[in-house]
Parts: structure tokens; C-alpha cells; sequence
């Protein structure tokens, strides 16, 4: 009972987030509403006892990813009443693909058909049942290559996105090491003969 | 009112049909082309974590764990580019994007 309560109005928080992300007028608040959606299915995986992706997608996604949507969409300065010509025109045929891919989803899945196999109702973990303690007894064993994998993928991430943004500017004042390593004694330092006063 | 693996599953299937709306009414705009990207990566992430739970199986944690590590990736690498577009057009409509057309 109170997993149904639960569900159905984090469900309907999601949902009204999802459809303020593709219909609101400023992009800043697109990046809020997709700030929202991303708490509310926190919150749904934390019923599903999927506890370290909740966390995770909280730390990861809200404290990371969605930051910085929020720099480049106000670091950037984009027309917004240009950007929203075409908004009624392409409306229907949007809401078509999507009601079409509603209508075809649901068909497979068999929405409250008895005999389906999705209608099961999945059993409870016990109590002291870890979730953390169980992906990582296989993250660390079995997919252990997946897990290097994704850290090289890590890494080419940074690497790219540091080199795509970085600039070089004129009249930028930095050391040239090699210039300062190979210098020597004659370059820097003249010696001046001064005749001294004579009475 | 009793919660089975196809609420999780239909829900999902809104969520991504409302993001493939967003790609085709905000067409225009690469940011919200990308946030759109990333709603369709949750409900797939949604799919993932409910057969999971239905299976008994740590398996589609595991996927989705590797999903959200690739996504912030793609999130990081696709800003990069829209700020470096930025700069050298002025501008981020896609209309506008045909440079490479022949």
C-alpha cells in the first residue's frame, strides 16, 4: 500500500518533470526540471532496492553532470525566442512518436495481462541484505576489465574535453623553459668599465 | 494497489517516448538535444534496474553502473564541443550546422 503511494507520486513528479525538460521556455529551467526528474528516479531505484545506483545517480548526475549543463547553459548566450521557432510546428508530429511509442511499449510489455511474466511482484530483500557489498563482490571480480575499461574511458573524457576547450590567446604571458634552462652567463650579465674620479 | 515490474516498465516507456518528443519539438537547440539524450539514458538506466529486481540478478545494476560512467563521458566530451561551436559561430542552432554538407 504504501509502495503504491510512493510510486505513484514519485511517478507523477517524474513525468511532469520529463514534460517541463522538453516544454519550458528557458533553458536554464529545462536543467532544473532535469535536475528534479533525475531526483525523483532516485528515489523510484531506491524502491527498487537498488540503493548505491540512487546514491550514485544523485552524486554523479545531480552533483556533477547537471552542474555543468547549468555553467555551459549560462555561460553560453543563446537567443531563446529564436531558438523556439518550429515549436508548434513539429508539436504533433512529436506527440504522435511518442503516443506510437507508448501504444507499442505497452503492447509488449502487456500492461495487466495476467499471465504476463512482467506482472510478477518482485519479493524483498531480508533486512540485512547489502546491495553495495553485493555489486561489489562482482564488480571487482568478474567485470573487473568492464571496470578498467571504464576508467580508461574516464580518462579520454578528460582528456578530450580539456584539449577541445583550451585556447591559446595572444598576449598571454608565460615561462619558456628551455629559453631559461639553456641561457647563459653573457646574456644576462654586462660588465661596464666606469673610469673612477680623479681629483 | 500492488506494484509489479510492468508499472516500472511502462513508466520507462512514457519517459522515453516523452524524450524522443523532446528531440522532435526541440530540434533547433543542441543543449536540449543533449538533456533529451540524457532522459532517454535514465529510462533506459529504468529497465535496467526493474528486470534486475525482477530476475534477482546483479547483473543489470552492473550495466547500468557502466551506462551512467559512459553517459557522464558523453555529457563532458558533447559540452566541450557545443562551447567550442559556440565560439567559433556564435550561435548553437542546428539550422545553421550545415558547414560540412557538400
Amino acid at each position: 500500500m504504501i509502495n503504491g503511494i510512493l510510486f505513484y507520486t514519485f511517478a507523477a513528479v517524474l513525468v511532469f518533470a520529463a514534460l517541463g525538460v522538453i516544454s519550458s521556455r528557458n533553458p536554464v529551467h529545462s536543467v532544473l526540471f532535469l535536475v528534479l526528474s533525475f531526483a525523483q528516479s532516485s528515489a523510484l531505484w531506491l524502491l527498487l532496492e537498488a540503493e548505491f545506483l540512487a546514491i550514485v545517480l544523485v552524486l554523479v548526475y545531480v552533483g556533477a553532470v547537471m552542474v555543468l549543463f547549468l555553467f555551459v547553459v549560462m555561460m553560453l548566450d543563446v537567443n531563446a525566442e529564436q531558438m523556439r521557432e518550429g515549436f508548434t510546428r513539429y508539436l504533433p508530429l512529436g506527440l504522435t512518436v511518442a503516443f506510437v511509442l507508448v501504444v507499442e511499449i505497452g503492447y509488449v510489455i502487456g500492461f495487466k495481462i495476467p499471465g504476463s511474466p512482467f506482472s510478477s511482484v518482485p519479493e524483498g530483500h531480508p533486512a540485512d541484505y547489502s546491495n553495495i557489498k553485493e555489486l561489489g563482490a562482482v564488480l571487482y571480480t568478474e567485470h573487473v576489465y568492464a571496470f578498467e575499461l571504464a576508467a580508461v574511458i574516464l580518462l579520454v573524457a578528460i582528456v578530450a574535453a580539456i584539449t577541445l576547450t583550451m585556447r591559446k590567446r595572444p598576449g598571454l604571458k608565460k615561462q619558456k623553459v628551455s629559453e631559461q634552462v639553456s641561457v647563459r652567463r653573457e646574456d644576462r650579465v654586462r660588465l661596464e668599465k666606469i673610469e673612477s674620479f680623479k681629483e | 494497489m500492488i506494484i509489479t515490474v510492468s508499472h516500472y516498465l511502462i513508466l520507462a516507456a512514457i519517459l522515453f517516448s516523452i524524450a524522443v518528443a523532446g528531440i522532435f519539438i526541440n530540434r533547433r537547440n543542441v543543449i536540449l538535444l543533449l538533456m533529451c539524450i540524457e532522459l532517454m539514458l535514465l529510462s533506459v538506466n529504468f529497465n535496467f534496474i526493474a528486470f534486475s529486481r525482477m530476475l534477482n540478478d546483479e547483473l543489470g545494476q552492473i550495466f547500468v553502473f557502466f551506462i551512467l560512467t559512459v553517459a557522464a563521458a558523453e555529457a563532458a566530451i558533447g559540452l566541450a564541443i557545443l562551447v567550442v561551436l559556440f565560439r567559433t559561430r556564435q550561435s548553437i542552432n542546428v539550422e545553421e550546422l550545415g558547414a560540412l554538407k557538400g
